[in-house]
C-alpha cells in the first residue's frame, strides 16, 4: 500500500513492510529527548518504575534550556536533578550552561538528530526535526520515561494533509510567515492527529532555517509532525554534522492524503498572529495603530542565524523607540558567537535592544521579559495563549524577525517592508 | 468504574498554559502545582472543586505544550474525567499515561451546561447529565489503550513487557 513519508519512516522503525493510517505500532526510536521541564518528571516516573539504566546512553539527549541559568532555588533543584541523572546515566547528549542552546535548534545544529531518524521528546516543539526528513514527535514526560527505558513508543499512524509550496518567498517574507498563514488557514486543531508533508517546487526555495521554523510550529495547528523532503540543501546542512549515518525516505507519488493545501510563496506577506490563538492571523500592515511595550526574538521557533541576520538588517544604524524593550535571544551559542563575529550583537545594543544567553524564559513567560498588565509583545515564538508571556491581561503577537525588528523601531506593529536599511 | 460530580464548563482549545502557567513550572510537586489550575481562565476554580467533579470542554482540549504537569493538575485537583468534543494528542496521550480519565463526546460537550450534575461509567462510556436526565455515549478506547489502562498505565505496561 502507497505510503506517506512519515508513514515509510514509522514503518521502517517498527519493522513492517508497510503501515496504514490509524495502526496502532510499536516503534523503534533513534533518539529520546527531554528538557529542564519535563525530564525530571520523566526521571521520577523511570525510577519509581524500578528502571535503573536507559536503553542506550548515546540514545537519549538532555537539554537544560528553559530556565537556565537557573532562574531561582528550584528550578536550580531540577537542573541539578538532571544534571546528576546524566551523569550517572553517562548521557552523551547532556547540555548544560555553556554548551546548551533552545533544544530544537540545537539538536539539528550538532547532528544529533537526522533524516530518516525516529524521535521522541518530551517538548511539544520536538516536531522542528522534520526540516530534516526526521519523524519527531512530542510526548510527555511518561513517554520520555518509557522511551528512555524500552528504546520503543507506541504510535497511532497518522494520516497526513499534503502542503504544496511553489513559487518563492519576496524579501522581508520568511518560513515564520509561511506557517503563521497555513495556521491562519486550517486552525490550531487544522492537522490535529496529521502529519503536515510540505512538499512541491517551492520548498527548494526555501532554507534550511525556514523549514526548522515551518516545522516547529506544526504542533501549532495541532499536528503530529512535520515533515520536509529531503534535497540538496538538507544533505549540505547534514554533512559534517550528524553523527549516525542517515537515510532518505520520499512519499510514494500515490500516497493518499487527507487533504491537499497548495501555498504560492510569491503571494505571502509578513504576517502576525493576534491574541490569543496562533491562528489569529492578519497582514503586519494592518497593525499600525496597535502599540507595543516589548519585542523578543530567538525561542525554538526564531533564534537561528538567519533569524539574527533579518533582525539586523533592520536593526542596524537605527535605534529602537524609546518605550520599546529589545530582547533578542540567539538560540545556541554557536549562533551568538556568529552575532558576535558578524557585527550583529554590536548593531543590536547600539539600536537599543540587550542580547540574552540562550534561555526559553521569555516565551513561556518563565523569566527574562515577561509582561506586565495591559502590556503588548511583538513575540518571534510559537504561543499567544491567555497569559503565556506573563499577566493574563498582556498580549503576545506572533510574527517573524524582520516584523518584530521593524515594530521595535516604530513602537507599532509594522510591515518591515516599510523599513529601509542602511548602507 | 464511576464518577458523578457537579460540572466544570469551559470553551474550545483550552490551553496547557491555562491548565497550569509555566510560571510555576520550577516544581513537580503535584499539590503545589494544582493550587493553579485553571487560575488565568477560572481563578475560583480551585477553590470550588470537589472530589469526583467533571470538567466539560469543546475542541482541541489542552493544546500547546508537552507538559505532563497539565493532566496532572486536574487529577490532583480533585476532577475525576474530562469530556470534551476533542483532545490535543500529546494531552490526550499524558492523560492516558497518567491515569485521569477523559472522555471524546461532541453531544455532551454541547448540552451540558455549568453546575449540572452528571454521572460518568466509564466501563460503558454512558455519560448521564442528572440535571437535564439525557444521556449520551462517548467514543470507547481502542482495545490497545484499555489494555494500557487495565495494565495500570504506560510504564506499568512497558515492565510488563520486559
Amino acid at each position: 500500500m502507497a505510503m506517506t513519508m512519515t508513514q515509510k519512516i514509522l514503518a521502517a522503525h517498527a519493522d513492517l513492510d508497510s503501515v496504514e493510517a490509524g495502526q496502532l505500532i510499536n516503534a523503534r526510536l533513534d533518539l529520546v529527548h527531554g528538557n529542564d521541564i519535563t525530564t525530571p518528571v520523566a526521571i521520577n516516573e523511570f525510577e519509581k518504575a524500578g528502571f535503573t539504566e536507559v536503553f542506550d546512553n548515546k540514545k537519549v539527549s538532555i537539554v537544560l534550556d528553559h530556565f537556565v541559568p537557573n532562574k531561582d532555588i528550584k528550578s536550580a533543584q531540577q537542573s541539578k536533578q538532571c544534571r546528576l541523572f546524566a551523569g550517572k546515566q553517562g548521557v552523551s547528549h547532556f547540555y548544560d550552561v555553556g554548551t546548551m542552546g533552545i533544544e530544537h535548534a540545537l539538536l539539528p545544529e550538532q547532528g544529533v538528530v537526522g533524516a530518516g531518524d525516529c524521535v521522541i521528546g518530551a517538548d511539544s516543539h520536538t516536531c522542528t526535526y522534520g526540516a530534516l526528513g526526521a519523524f519527531s514527535t512530542g510526548v510527555g514526560s511518561t513517554d520520555m520515561a518509557a522511551g528512555m527505558a524500552s528504546g520503543y513508543a507506541w504510535f497511532k499512524v497518522p494520516s497526513a494533509i499534503k502542503v504544496v509550496l511553489k513559487g518563492k518567498l519576496n524579501p522581508r517574507v520568511s518560513g515564520k510567515d509561511v506557517i503563521l498563514d497555513l495556521i491562519g488557514r486550517i486552525g490550531v486543531d487544522g492537522a490535529l492527529y496529521k502529519s503536515l508533508e510540505f512538499t512541491g517546487e517551492g520548498v527548494q526555495s526555501l532554507s534550511m532555517d525556514d523549514r526548522f521554523c515551518i516545522c516547529n510550529m506544526a504542533i501549532e495547528a495541532g499536528a503530529k509532525n512535520g515533515i520536509f523532503p529531503v534535497d540538496e540543501k538538507t544533505i549540505a546542512y547534514m554533512e559534517g554534522r550528524t553523527e549516525r549515518p542517515y537515510t532518505v525516505y520520499e512519499a510514494d507519488e500515490d500516497a493518499v492524503y487527507d487533504q491537499t493545501i497548495e501555498i504560492d510563496l510569491s503571494e505571502l506577506v509578513p504576517t502576525v498572529a493576534y491574541p490569543h490563538l496562533p491562528e489569529n492571523t492578519h497582514p503586519a500592515s494592518e497593525g499600525s495603530d496597535i502599540k507595543i511595550d516589548q519585542i523578543v526574538i530567538g525561542s525554538c521557533t526564531n533564534g537561528r542565524i538567519e533569524d539574527m541576520e533579518a533582525a539586523y538588517e533592520i536593526l542596524n544604524g537605527k535605534k529602537i523607540a524609546p518605550w520599546v524593550r529589545g530582547i533578542i535571544i540567539p538560540a545556541t551559542m554557536d549562533v551568538f558567537k556568529e552575532c558576535i563575529k558578524r557585527g550583529y550583537a554590536t548593531a543590536f545594543i547600539d539600536s537599543g535592544c540587550i542580547i540574552s544567553t540562550p534561555t526559553c524564559g521569555p516565551c513561556l513567560g518563565g523569566y527574562m521579559g515577561i509582561l506586565a498588565e495591559e502590556e503588548r509583545c511583538v513575540s518571534t515564538t510559537n504561543r499567544n495563549f491567555v497569559g503565556r508571556m506573563g499577566h493574563v491581561k498582556s498580549e503576545v503577537y506572533l510574527a517573524s524577525p524582520a516584523t518584530a525588528a521593524a515594530s521595535a523601531l516604530t513602537g507599532y506593529i509594522t510591515d518591515p517592508r516599510t523599513i529601509k536599511e542602511e548602507n | 468504574m464511576e464518577a458523578r460530580g457537579t460540572v466544570f464548563k469551559y470553551g474550545d482549545n483550552v490551553d496547557t498554559d491555562v491548565i497550569i502557567p509555566a510560571r510555576y513550572l520550577n516544581t513537580q510537586d503535584a499539590k503545589e502545582l494544582a493550587a493553579h489550575a485553571m487560575e488565568d481562565i477560572d481563578a475560583d476554580y480551585v477553590k470550588k472543586v470537589q472530589p469526583g467533579d467533571i470538567m466539560v470542554a469543546g475542541w482541541n482540549f489542552g493544546c500547546g505544550s508537552s507538559r505532563e504537569h497539565a493532566p496532572l493538575v486536574i487529577k490532583t485537583s480533585g476532577a475525576a474525567v474530562v469530556i470534551a468534543k476533542s483532545f490535543a494528542r500529546i494531552f490526550y496521550r499524558n492523560a492516558i499515561n497518567i491515569g485521569l480519565p477523559i472522555m471524546e463526546c461532541e453531544e455532551a460537550a454541547d448540552a451540558i451546561e455549568n453546575g449540572d450534575t452528571v454521572s460518568v461509567n466509564f466501563d460503558t462510556g454512558e455519560i448521564k447529565d442528572e440535571t437535564t436526565g439525557k444521556t449520551f455515549q462517548a467514543q470507547p478506547f481502542p482495545e490497545f489503550i484499555q489494555k494500557m489502562i487495565r495494565a495500570g498505565g504506560l510504564m506499568n505496561s512497558i515492565r510488563e513487557k520486559q
